[in-house]
């Protein structure tokens, strides 16, 4: 190991940790809001909405996230759109992971007791405030931790935009694996980074969690 | 000249859990075509004692033999782990929650040791297969999967997989005591079919009836020792000891 | 802006469709090698002995902690750099079977944990060895109680496989970048190569399932 590399290249990595960090919370601000949505049009009384809701979810979870950013950034400009690669990076992070947290959503709702449901509407209640007074805060305990699953998901996640050159931990990786021919000493950098964030995350939610818990 | 080794000897088997000891200095011996049952009340050691027999559960101190083979002696790993694969070969062991491969059909359960172990052809485990399903009544499950028996159907198909083994002796650890009331008697005689084939076995029950009917000599434990031993005449009709007689009148008249 | 021409596609089918096999050819056999080396890491870290189970473990830490791009990147530029020259599709395969290896072990590890104490003595007092034991009987059951999850890993893995193109195996992704490079038809060509992951998908999630229910029916 040549550690005189790791600390002479370390600056450039840890701002590009920062940009992987700053991609996967737009990212992940951008599913948890398009989740949230999906997840109502998958839980309404309207066949329609459930429909397009099923679409979303199947459509994204069925065809790579690697296409999905392609399709993006590449195809985007000939409908019109056209996007930084950062831009187009994160956009399509979120709207993949949100076809999986839509999952983790629907998951967390479905898990509450039915009687709860039952309970609340024999009250008087009806079909709206039931599910946001009564199924949603049982359900948001349930949806912490497979929501973190695709959070950590999402941050190994962004290394899919080194391909449309975002600056990230991955591209400067592949940069420097080039350029210094140490491939195991920029691996060990890059892979302490990405551990650091993930195991950020990981007591992140478990906080959330237990702060939950200690709620009721 | 007649044969004096004993098939089953258990000496001075002693075992505990850390500060609990289970079995308290055993003393078992059963001979060849012999059939003992051991009884007593619940946490006695009467499983530890048939689960050491088969070395699943290693003695702290004590011997087992099988016929004239010492079962837990010193030896390196490996050899000890050949030395045990063989012995185990020799005995058959059905377990209360009868333990069937509930990924192998029926046919496949009762062959895989024959062939795996013994590399015997796939053709002549499924007549061997077969043979043995009808000891126990169950020629028509043979392609059947476990999920789809009994209780009692499950734990024939388990003996009949100890039987393939074509072991020296049978071990039963309660055999009959997850089933049904009624599933029962099916899988009972099935052992009084083996008993009058002079299988040797040891079969711990609490059923008292069923052992009074089918055993030679009925062992009591309490507390890992051995209470009393006798004939089972002798010991369900007249006890000698305290300890036995009120285990018996709790147990006779509930 | 353009506007949308899908008949630059047709004239080719064969090249997407050659790309499409190798997508195929590539995932069947990396699902294959991580099921596989997932059984064999599983096994060490359960019953290795130390030498082997902690490398084993921290490999498993440190594979799933990080992208399986940057995984493909050491194992394609970077092992070439200290003397070991793996072709693309070598790399490419080693890299996905190892990155979902490591995924597998841990569910399967769950699994065989799992296994009802009474199969392993059932087993052993027929005779059975300890790795007879686990082979036969152990392992076989975990394999089932897990397939569904090790079945959406193999989805999972199907659409990374996508991922290899940026090593320059010619699977269905980087077939689409040539056709692109030609036509500068990028939102076409992506569409289409999407589509096609969704079809196979669809095939391998049917597959799947008929799978589970087929060995649902054995219990
Ligand atoms: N693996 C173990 N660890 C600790 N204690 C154990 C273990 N196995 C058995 N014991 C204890 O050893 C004692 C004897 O157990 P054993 O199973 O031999 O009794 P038993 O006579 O078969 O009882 P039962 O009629 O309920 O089956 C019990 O107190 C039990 O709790
Ligand atoms: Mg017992």
């Amino acid at each position: 190991m040549d550690f005189a590399l790791i600390l002479r290249v370390l600056p450039v990595f840890v701002a590009a940790a920062w940009t992987t960090i700053g991609i996967s919370l737009i990212s992940l601000v951008i599913g948890l809001a398009v989740a949230a949505v999906v997840t109502t049009a998958r839980l309404s009384q309207v066949v329609a909405l459930r429909f397009l809701g099923a679409a979303y979810v199947s459509i994204f979870r069925g065809t790579p996230a690697l296409i999905q950013i392609f399709l993006l950034y590449f195809g985007g400009p000939q409908v019109g759109i056209q996007l930084e690669p950062f831009a187009a990076g994160a956009i399509a992070l979120g709207l993949n992971i949100a076809a999986y947290m839509a999952e983790s959503m629907r998951g967390g709702i479905l898990a509450v007791d039915r009687g709860q449901m039952e309970a609340a509407r024999s009250l008087g209640f009806g079909r709206g405030r039931t599910m946001a007074w009564i199924v949603l805060p049982q359900a948001a305990r349930l949806m912490i931790r497979p929501l973190g699953v695709n959070a950590v998901a999402l941050v190994k996640g962004t290394a899919l935009v080194a391909t449309i050159s975002v600056v990230e931990l991955t591209y400067t990786a592949q940069r420097f694996i080039g350029s210094t021919y140490k491939p195991f000493e920029i691996f060990a950098v890059t892979a302490v980074l990405y551990m650091i964030m993930i195991y950020g995350l990981t007591l992140l939610i478990g906080a959330l969690d237990r702060a939950y818990a200690e709620e009721r | 000249m007649t044969d004096v080794r004993p098939m089953i000897d258990v000496r001075g088997a002693r075992k505990s859990y850390g500060a609990l000891e289970v079995l308290k200095g055993i003393d078992l011996s059963v001979q060849r075509g012999q059939i003992v049952a051991v009884i007593g009340p619940s946490g006695s050691g009467k499983s530890t004692l048939l689960r050491s027999i088969n070395h699943l559960e290693t003695l702290n101190a004590g011997e087992v033999w099988l016929d004239g083979v010492k079962v837990n002696q010193k030896l390196g790993r490996a050899a000890f782990e050949r030395h045990i694969n063989q012995v185990r070969q020799q005995m058959g062991m059905v377990f209360q929650h009868f333990n069937l491969f509930p990924h192998l059909s029926v046919s496949d359960n009762i062959t895989i040791g024959p062939i795996k172990l013994r590399g015997m052809d796939k053709a002549k485990a499924r007549e061997l297969a077969l043979v043995m399903l009808d000891k126990v009544g169950l020629a028509e499950k043979i392609d059947a999967y476990p999920a789809r028996l009994s209780g009692g159907q499950k734990q024939r198909v388990a003996i009949a997989r100890a039987l393939a083994m074509q072991p020296k002796v049978m071990l039963f650890d309660e055999a009959t005591s997850a089933l049904d009331p009624e599933l029962v008697d099916e899988v009972n005689l099935v052992m009084k079919q083996l008993a009058r084939e002079h299988m040797t076995m040891v079969i711990v029950t609490h059923e008292m009836r069923f052992a009074a009917e089918v055993a030679d000599r009925v062992l009591f434990m309490a507390d890992g020792t051995v209470v009393e031993e006798g004939a089972p005449d002798e010991l369900f009709r007249c006890p000698k000891q305290e300890r036995t007689r009120l285990f018996l009148r709790k147990f006779l008249n509930p | 802006m353009q506007g949308l021409d899908f008949s630059v596609v047709p004239p080719y089918w064969a090249l997407l469709g050659e790309g499409l096999w190798w997508t195929v050819l590539i995932s069947s056999v990396s699902s294959l090698v991580s099921v596989v080396a997932g059984v064999g890491f599983a096994l060490l870290v359960l019953y290795g002995v130390p030498v082997a189970q902690y490398p084993v473990r921290f490999f498993m830490w440190l594979f799933m902690g990080t992208p399986l791009l940057l995984q493909l990147f050491l194992i394609y530029f970077g092992l070439v750099q200290i003397g070991i020259d793996i072709p693309a599709v070598g790399a490419g395969i080693i890299g996905l079977s190892l990155h979902f290896a490591v995924y597998n072990a841990d569910i399967l590890r769950a699994g065989i944990v799992a296994v009802d104490t009474g199969q392993t003595e059932a087993a052993r007092s027929l005779g059975f060895g300890r790795w007879q034991t686990l082979f036969n009987i152990v392992v076989p059951q975990a394999l089932r109680s897990t397939l569904p999850a090790l079945g959406s890993m193999m989805v999972a893995l199907l659409k990374e496989s996508s991922i290899v193109s940026m090593i320059g195996i010619t699977e269905l992704v980087h077939s689409a970048q040539l056709a692109i490079s030609e036509t500068y038809r990028p939102f076409e060509f992506y569409l289409t190569v999407a589509a096609l992951y969704y079809i196979v998908n669809l095939i391998l999630e049917a597959g799947l399932h008929g799978i589970e229910r087929k060995v649902g029916l054995s219990r």
